[in-house]
């Protein structure tokens, strides 16, 4: 919403400066976006009497003037051809920010003749698109003298970004009226005075609804205008319209957008002459079309209000007119519309035909309840003081829509909800200046909403009017009451390992991402996903239609674009969520990570090594120790969904059906079909599924009991067959761990060599393990160890099929 | 000969010997022949037992002097010969100290999560604690029960990810502020409130300063006497305590939200001094107000929506955006950075992993 200052001035007497009246308008709640004070820009440009205009020695087009600027005599290259001894024109210095064209004047010759200066256009002015010549000045326009109030450019003009609530605010009127309030100025918006009619309106106006569709239009006022003259508008209505940035049409159509803008009314003028019988608002029928004032032809249905006269639409109502009914220079009687048409059909007609115009802006914010008559009225008085004619009677169907709804209020609330004293004196004198006609009931004090204000149903609204009346500036800081003298956790387990996860995985040398929660749909089913309910109906792009079944494809995309600029060894995770389903249980909270390339960079004491499935792995177990979940008893599976490589990947579990976390090498197809160059591992961990610590009644930690002996350690190699696992050993090897004739816990169990090859026979690897045993009351003897070893040995003998390595 | 002689030769041979023994193992040899079990020493000892009581109380003080005197000297020069050892592999031993390190990869964590992290600080230090929701969200939790029906323009300032339409004609939408957990915060709970929610919103748009997924964290109080005076309060020790800046002013604008009545947008003051942005005015001609968040008082719409009585209760609630507040405080410039995973831009904008923000050491370096 813009408007200038001297607009603003007519319906507001203030001594206020422009900046104070930005600044309270602001604080108001119009948050004013912009000030353009044109007269500042334009201050450099005067007007000059062109002396002499002889032909440019080496140029047909161009001419030498000698311009008096009122102090000297220039020259100035000019190449308008209407530059002409006898003109005034507008005059720019060198030195001058010509703004039409963004370029500051420089001394220079054309042509071989130096110019001292320009006689500018009004594009070259920033006024209009007019290039055909340079401005042509009165005869009677001071020679020196600025240029830019001669050309009403000298009133600033205020950009306000007005909130959906207030479309009163829309007006040039409402934004004085809060002002007002203020006691910034005094309100001075002149009565509106009837137009008295001469005469029936040959044209009559009826509403056809049902009685369920009657709120899309409960009021419709029409009036004939006969015998104008329409043309361009005065000066002072197209510089009004200008500076706002509206282009002057004509004066009929000028005056509707005046009045659209000053009091937030929209009004519609018809070619009575155009019209086929009387004039009706009624719903669209399907397959009936519009062709409208903005060259378009809509196609329209049956939950659109439309006018239309015998023959079918005229005008989308609210919205916009129809080309074959509009007023143009040759219209000669006029007919008027001014009506109440309902904000949600407005908005959803709107939407849905894709139309912005000023009249659906405030349409579908709510005009002003009572306005319809008094904007009919004064609309009138402008047609006939600039155009002529003569008005015939309003024509009125139905009624004004119900407002002015009571509202009690407490001033006592101002305190309570706003923390700030306002007396009650001074919270009547707002809401009366506002328009709430207060009245003074003891405890309470009674108001209506005004007719204009849509936003305002409870008492809340009305504390916010007098705080905002008031300035929340005002209202006095008060620190949030402490609730403990020193402050309680903020975080429950589950969110506290969703931040420690992040350092862990950082401090292991992975980069943390953020990566978007959807993908493409090719993504999301090579990780499992890709399902119906979970793909966006609106996507902003074919790239991000679905919701992410896994961290690792917008990782493994980031890789490719990393590896494209040139970096090959790094590592990338994300801590996030993942999505199952469409319920808030089949969201996941998911640490995931990969790493692409060599375990670092070449270096002069260690070679490199590619990065394998164990670097997941280590990930993985990490993370998960590093939440505080103990990992010994971590069971591994090899059954990774198929995005992993078949025989490189593994599932951590604790139980058989509760994996916490997935890792290995990523599936090589997987990799060629999204462009990654491999090999790439990765993890997922899933921090939901990890199990909560046990609730403790003490802080305190068991008692630390150490031994003055030294560990024993045995080493032990055993053959068995390939396909036995590490885990399957290491179990076997627990499992003896605090039996035996000692039962003393091993307190190491290392797996320091697995060996295929030589001395091995085909389709048998070795396991080398060591076992360290702590003794806690008496040094062992070598029998006693002896015993342990070979309990030791008879366990994984049975639980592997293997043997003790000679 | 007598043991004197014997003695003394002895004595002077060996300390001769001592002296010439240039390597350990040569000063063993030394000390072998002089008192190992058939050494000169020894031997001589072994004769003091066929002598005479006199012979002995001579001979015996004197063998044993030589003993220890022997005994003395070949550790004396062990020790210096061990020196000398220790002295010759050190001169041996060199390493190029300026060499580069074992390399080891540094991570970073993302500037949202710590900025993430120092909010929450400050949040937990005011007695919030932290609240989380889903990001598939119904209708009735984004929308109506936030005092957004159907029709209402504010739906047109959220350009909202749909999914798709299920049999009874209900949609699912990609959460588009972090309220709706304010909503199910006060449904599943009673008053008192004092809760802070972040978390990852979707607006259907993407240009240079919007990205189709952000992230905003959301503050709610609820209990039977707060009102806007604590919400400044809060706020204006929030935004110090964030951005560092003790004398920060903040400005607090009338706006409108269907969720807050009154409600209020927040300016921090900022300035752009030789075009450089500086967070907090600086009391020149270049100090300016940046909009950072929107709040108000919860409608009472919104509370009766969540079966609480607004004659009892009331409260505060706001909302901004995490990316926007790290943009200001780390002067990152482009939003879409924060979701592009470039090397180079995590590199440069990450945090160290041990560098968790906490109030008592201070938020940041």
């Amino acid at each position: 919403m813009k408007l200038t200052i001297s607009w603003l001035k007519e319906h507001l007497q203030t001594d206020a400066s422009i900046d104070e009246l930005a600044e309270r308008m602001t604080m108001l709640g119009l948050e004013v976006e912009d000030v353009i004070d044109r007269a500042a820009e334009l201050a450099p440009f005067t007007v000059a009497y062109v002396e002499e205009a002889e032909q440019h020695p080496n140029a047909d087009r161009l001419r030498v003037c000698k311009v008096n600027t009122g102090t000297e005599v220039l020259d100035v290259v000019c190449g308008a051809p209407n530059a002409r001894a006898g003109m005034k024109g507008v005059f720019a210095p060198i030195g001058a920010h010509i703004p039409g064209t963004g370029i500051t004047l420089e001394k220079r010759a054309i042509r071989g003749v130096t110019g001292f200066g320009m006689l500018c256009s009004e594009r070259e002015m920033g006024i209009s698109d007019d290039h055909e010549g340079i401005i042509e000045l009165p005869e009677d326009a001071p020679v020196g003298a600025a240029f830019a109030p001669l050309a009403g450019l000298d009133d600033p003009v205020i950009d306000i970004a007005i909130t959906p609530d207030r479309g009163d605010c829309l007006g040039v009127l409402g934004i004085a009226r809060d002002l007002a309030a203020t006691g910034i100025g005094r309100l001075t918006t002149k009565p509106v005075e009837p137009v008295a009619g001469a005469f029936d309106s040959p044209i009559g106006v009826r509403l056809d609804f049902s009685p369920e569709t009657a709120d899309a239009c409960p009021l419709f006022v029409g009036r004939y205008i006969r015998g104008v003259k329409n043309g361009p508008s005065p000066d002072w209505l197209q510089r009004r319209l200008r500076a706002i940035g509206l282009r002057p049409i004509s004066a009929l159509v000028d005056i509707t957008n005046l009045v659209t803008i000053d009091r937030a009314r929209p009004l519609h003028v018809f070619d009575a002459d155009s019209l086929a019988g009387g004039i009706h608002a009624r719903l669209a029928r399907a397959g009936e079309t519009l062709d409208a004032l903005d060259d378009k032809t809509y196609e329209l249905d049956s939950d659109m209000t439309v006018i239309a006269d015998d023959d079918g639409p005229v005008a989308l109502a609210g919205i916009i007119g129809g080309t074959p009914t509009g007023c143009t220079e040759e219209t000669v009687n006029v007919f008027l519309e001014a009506a109440y048409f309902d904000p949600i059909r407005t908005a959803t007609t709107g939407r849905k035909l894709q139309i912005d115009s000023d009249a659906r802006y405030r349409f579908e914010r709510g005009v002003d309840r009572a306005g319809i008559q008094p904007g009919a009225e004064v609309a009138t008085r402008l047609i006939l003081d600039l155009c002529g004619g003569e008005a015939s009677n309003l024509d009125i169907a139905g009624a004004e829509p119900a407002w002015g709804e009571p509202l009690s209020f407490r001033p006592a609330r101002v305190h309570a909800l706003g923390g700030l004293d306002v007396t009650k004196d001074r919270s009547i004198e707002i809401l009366d200046s506002l328009g709430f006609a207060p009245s003074d009931e003891g405890e309470t004090v009674s108001t209506r909403v005004p007719s204009w204000r849509h936003d305002v149903d409870g008492e809340a609204d009305l504390v916010e009017e007098v705080l905002r009346v008031v300035g929340f500036d005002a209202i006095p800081i008060v620190s949030m009451p402490r609730a403990s003298a020193v402050g309680r956790p903020a975080l429950d387990i589950g969110q506290r390992r969703v931040r420690t996860s992040r350092r862990v995985l950082a401090a292991r040398g992975l980069h943390e991402c953020v990566t978007w929660s959807f993908l493409s749909s090719e993504n999301a089913k090579r990780f499992g996903g890709g399902s119906a309910p979970l793909t966006l109906a609106n996507p902003i792009s074919s790239e991000l239609t679905d919701m992410r079944p896994s961290i690792l494809p917008n990782l493994l995309d980031a890789a490719q674009r990393n590896a494209a600029r040139g970096f090959t060894d790094f590592g990338l995770f994300e801590v996030g969520p993942t999505y199952a389903d469409d319920s808030p249980e089949g969201q996941a909270m998911v640490a995931g990570g990969i790493r692409a390339g060599q375990s670092g960079p070449r270096h002069w004491l260690n070679a490199p090594r590619v990065i394998d499935a164990m670097d997941a792995k280590s990930d993985a177990v990490a993370l998960i120790g590093g939440l505080g979940v103990p990992t010994d008893r971590l069971q591994v599976t090899t059954d990774a969904p198929g995005w992993y490589h078949p025989g490189r990947s593994g599932v951590l579990k604790l139980g058989p059906k509760n994996a916490l976390a997935r890792f290995g090498e990523i599936h090589p197809r997987i990799l060629a079909e999204m462009d990654v160059e491999g090999p790439i591992v990765g993890f997922e961990v899933f921090l939901d599924q990890l199990p909560q610590p046990k609730a403790k009644p003490t802080k305190a930690r068991p008692a630390l009991k150490t031994s003055d002996l030294l560990p024993v350690a045995r080493d032990f190699a055993f053959v068995v067959d390939a396909d036995v696992t590490a885990e399957s050993m290491l179990r076997a090897v627990r499992s003896v761990s605090g039996k035996g004739p000692l039962k003393l816990p091993f307190t190491a169990i290392d797996l320091f060599d697995i060996y295929t090859g030589e001395g091995v026979p085909e389709g048998k690897k070795s396991m080398a393990l060591s076992v360290t045993i702590q003794p806690d009351e008496k040094t062992l003897t070598d029998e006693e160890i002896q015993q342990t070893a070979d309990a030791i040995v008879a366990q994984v003998v049975k639980s592997t099929g293997g043997e003790l390595r000679g | 000969m007598d043991i004197k002689t014997d003695s003394e030769r002895a004595r002077d041979d060996f300390l001769a010997a001592i002296e010439d023994a240039v390597a350990l193992d040569a000063l063993e040899q030394v000390r072998i022949a002089a008192l190992g079990k058939k050494g000169r020493i020894s031997e001589l000892m072994r004769g003091l037992g066929k002598m005479s009581n006199e012979e002995r109380q001579v001979a015996g003080p004197l063998l044993n002097g030589l003993k220890r005197e022997i005994g003395e000297a070949i550790e004396a020069r062990k020790t210096a010969l061990e020196a000398a050892a220790l002295e010759a592999r050190l001169a041996e031993e060199r390493l190029d100290v300026t060499a580069p390190v074992r390399p080891e990869m540094s991570g970073t964590v993302h500037p949202i999560a710590q900025v993430l992290d120092e909010v929450t600080e400050i949040f937990a230090d005011m007695g919030f604690s932290v609240a989380e929701g889903p990001d598939i969200e119904t209708d009735f939790h984004n929308f109506t029960a936030l005092n957004i029906p159907p029709e209402h323009p504010a739906r047109q300032m959220h350009d909202t990810f749909y999914l798709p339409e299920k049999e009874d004609g209900s949609q699912l939408v990609l959460r588009t502020h972090t309220s709706p957990v304010q909503i199910r915060t006060m449904m599943a709970k009673q008053p008192p409130h004092r809760i802070v929610i972040p978390g990852r919103t979707y607006r259907c748009d993407y240009d240079m300063t919007h990205t189709p997924m952000f992230h905003q964290i959301e503050g709610l109080v609820i209990d039977r006497e707060t009102h806007m005076g604590h919400l400044k309060g809060c706020l204006i020790d929030f935004a110090r305590a964030f951005f560092e800046v003790d004398d920060l002013l903040l400005r607090f604008r009338p706006s409108y939200f269907p969720f807050t009545e009154p409600s209020a947008e927040v300016d921090i003051g900022c300035s752009f001094k030789a075009g450089e942005f500086r967070i907090g005015h600086q009391g020149g001609p270049e100090d300016d107000w940046m909009e950072i968040l929107g709040c108000g008082m919860v409608h009472p719409k919104v509370l009766e929506n969540c079966g609480l009585d607004p004659a009892e209760y009331q409260g505060f609630a706001f909302g901004m955006g995490i990316d926007r507040i790290a943009m200001l405080k780390y002067g990152i410039r482009d939003l879409r950075g924060f979701f592009d995973s470039d090397l180079r831009w995590l590199r440069h904008y990450g945090f160290a992993a041990l560098d968790a923000p906490t109030l008592g050491q201070g938020l940041s370096r």
